[in-house]
């Protein structure tokens, strides 16, 4: 909050730093000068996009690179989970709303772009990837406004129930319209993204994902500056109060459900440019790809990495996709690892929440609210 | 977005310190339209009426916690509304914000109904609360929970967030510099970057008033301000509330501490067992038998 270190002469610019659970990585990044800080994520962006090349850096490369599926690929899935990560931390992170079903709008994402793009739609368009974009989060955008309308007034349980329904729902239209969404067929053929080199070789081919990870990163970019925005404004403020106490939030003037609805919608949004993100590398959608699973793992993934902190979800985001990957072409027992990712995730999760509750990257204020429930539960 | 004030994490300190040595406002000073619409800055006893509570009845299950309660509060004067404990009055103060629906009757704020009126659209209309049981954002700093409220009439939202629209950055300006101004008034302006929770007690019932105080209210409504003060803490909120009056809000008050009621408020009603028992200035509800009784816990009748 305050502890900038170039501000000595006022008191209150150390003291608050009382409430805070021990501030670690980020505390320490906060205490930062501006500049050095800017230089740091400068810096942190520049490894990002630099990742393809991990296998290069000597000792600790060959050790992070994935054996049983490639490198540039493992990369790219750990792109589109932390953009299903960071949409869904503003559901649950932001505002405090429980969502079990947030690949349902991966999923309306990844299934528009097939439904306009895919020579498999009846629709027959055959759109490019590009243009199927803006579509694709209108209607992520929609189905997240006609998902929240009728629920956000139920109460956090109820709210779970139903949208792990929403998701369900999707899925299983897709299943049993073989005609329309295509079920376990799927559509195949969906166009990659445009450019070519100037040889004539498209840059997102079918070999390579590397240039799809890049994309994958300068969306996580753009998307990350857009909820900042949000986050430090009236809107994030909204979210923040109606988080900590709903009816005292609209005494206050907060109007509670067009709020709640945005950070549905938002959410939603994000989602839907996952799935987008997902059917342009992949070229191939099907109904067997948005199980109830998913959306339990990008939950797990923030919940891991700090709900309500950006810098958690990413996190959080990155390992549920990175450790299964990195788990295949491994054996343990006799079996290839990856079959027990479900387990590990388990006792990731379990040791998590014993240690660290409020999660890897927390965010402040969530740990505090853990606190005071935690001293709720057992005063001394 | 990256120039210095609109850092979240620095600029509630760096927008204190700049202003330290500024002269303190003697005024609220809203710059809204709506907090000067009428009400002139000296009070105005036996002004126009502002919140009518018209035969209210609210049950829950077979409790009556409000039976055929009516009183009119005029603008600019300071209200107290008393009674012994479960008398109804936190009821009251539910039923005119929203929280509660009455079974039966109606409030009026400024002529117009508000029974049935979602939450924040009475408080756009002009009432603001604070309550008995304090109710901050308590991860929030001080100057937020205060920009909450403050956010409560601005127009941007979401896209002008999003793109940092110029009357998005102007109204963030504006609601910060307002809510630094209000903590000023209520006095914990060098507390403004701090969690709302790390406040002592009385900071925190200071920060309460301050952020209904940023909803623009033309009726403040104050639920036991003073609950938990020792006499000289008493004295400072006295000096705060006749404050507020001045700049023009309308005060309704409930107290326990007969003396702060009896020392501020112009009039007063009295609640017992839901009732509206007596109604008047503070002298003739002091002197009302049936008042002495309430609190006395004798019957009315045999008083
Ligand atoms: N939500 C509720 N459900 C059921 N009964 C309620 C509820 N809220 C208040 N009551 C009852 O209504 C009556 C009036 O309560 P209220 O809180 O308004 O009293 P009060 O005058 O504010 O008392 P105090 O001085 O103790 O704050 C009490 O009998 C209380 O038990
Ligand atoms: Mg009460």
């Amino acid at each position: 909050m305050t502890t900038t270190a170039d501000t000595p002469q006022t008191p209150e610019a150390t003291a608050p730093s009382q409430g805070k659970p021990g501030g670690g990585l980020r505390g320490r990044l906060d205490s930062l000068p501006k500049p050095v800080r800017w230089a740091v994520l400068a810096l942190l962006v520049a490894g990002a996009y630099l990742l393809p090349y991990a296998a290069d850096v000597p000792v600790l490369g060959p050790q992070l690179v994935t054996e049983g599926i490639d490198w540039a690929s493992a990369l790219f899935n750990v792109s589109y989970f932390v953009l299903l990560a960071l949409g869904l931390n503003v559901v649950v992170g932001f505002a405090g709303l429980l969502d079990l079903g947030y690949v349902g709008f991966y999923a309306v994402g990844a299934y528009t772009v097939a439904l306009l793009a895919s020579g498999d739609s009846v629709f027959g368009t055959k759109w490019t990837w590009l243009a199927t974009i803006p579509i694709a989060i209108a209607i992520a955008l929609f189905s997240g406004l006609i998902l929240g309308w009728p629920t956000l007034r139920l109460r956090g349980d109820y709210l779970a129930i139903v949208t792990l329904g929403f998701a369900e729902i999707i899925r299983i239209t897709a299943d049993s319209t073989p005609d329309f969404l295509r079920g376990d067929q799927g559509f195949t053929g969906i166009p990659h993204p445009p450019g070519t080199f100037s040889d004539g070789t498209p840059v997102f081919g079918v070999r390579d994902a590397t240039p799809y990870f890049w994309l994958g990163v300068t969306i996580i970019i753009i998307v990350v500056l857009a909820l900042r925005n949000l986050e430090r404004s009236r809107v994030g403020r909204s979210w923040l109060a109606i988080r900590e106490d709903e009816e005292a939030a609209e005494v206050m003037g907060v109007r509670t459900v067009k709020y709640k609805l945005w950070a549905f919608a938002i959410g939603a949004c994000v989602g839907g440019l996952g799935g987008v993100l997902f059917a342009g590398q992949n070229g191939f959608v099907n109904s067997a790809m948005f199980q109830l699973q998913l959306s339990i793992l990008v939950l797990a993934g923030v919940v891991m990495g700090g709900s309500g902190n950006m810098a958690g979800a990413i996190l959080g985001g990155a390992l549920i996709s990175y450790i299964p990957d990195r788990l295949r072409g491994t054996q343990i027992l006799d079996r290839d690892a990856y079959e027990y990712r479900y387990l590990l995730f388990g006792v990731i999760i379990i040791l998590i929440m014993i240690f660290r509750p409020q999660g890897l990257i927390p965010s402040r204020r969530r740990a505090l609210e853990l606190k005071d429930r935690a001293r709720e539960v057992a005063p001394q | 977005m990256s120039e210095p004030h609109t850092e979240s994490t620095e600029w509630d300190d760096e927008t204190s310190r700049q202003r330290v040595d500024e002269p303190i406002p003697t005024t609220i000073g809203v710059p809204h339209e709506r907090s000067s619409a009428g009400a002139g800055p000296a009070p105005v006893p036996g002004g126009a009426a502002l919140l009518e509570v018209d035969n209210v009845t609210l049950r829950f299950g077979g409790v009556t916690a409000l039976d055929g309660v009516s009183f009119t509060i005029r603008q600019g004067e300071i209200f107290g509304l008393i009674g012994p404990n479960g008398a109804g009055k936190t009821t009251c103060f539910n039923a005119m914000t929203g929280i509660y629906r009455p079974t039966d009757g109606e409030i009026r704020f400024t002529g117009k109904r508000v029974t049935g009126l979602r939450k924040y659209e009475i408080t756009s209309m002009g009432i603001a609360r604070t309550f008995q049981n304090i109710r901050l954002f308590p991860e929030m700093t001080a100057l937020e929970n205060v920009m909450v409220g403050a956010d409560a009439h601005h127009k941007t939202s979401v896209l002008g967030a999003l793109f940092r629209l110029p009357r998005h950055r102007r109204e963030e300006a504006q609601g910060r510099e307002k809510s630094l101004r209000l903590l000023e008034f209520v006095g914990i302006r060098h507390r403004a970057g701090h969690v709302a929770r790390n406040l002592s007690y009385g900071e925190q019932r200071r920060l309460e008033i301050a952020r209904a105080l940023a909803t623009d209210p033309k009726l403040l409504c104050l639920d036991e301000p003073a609950a938990g003060f020792n006499p000289a803490e008493k004295e400072d909120l006295l000096q705060l509330i006749r404050r507020v009056r001045d700049t023009g809000v309308t005060v309704l008050l409930i107290e326990h501490d007969m003396r702060l009621v009896m020392g501020v408020t112009d009039r007063i009603a009295v609640l017992e067992f839901g009732r509206k028992i007596a109604e008047g200035t503070p002298a003739e509800v002091r002197d009302d038998p049936k008042v002495i009784a309430a609190y006395l816990g004798v019957p009315a009748d045999a008083a």
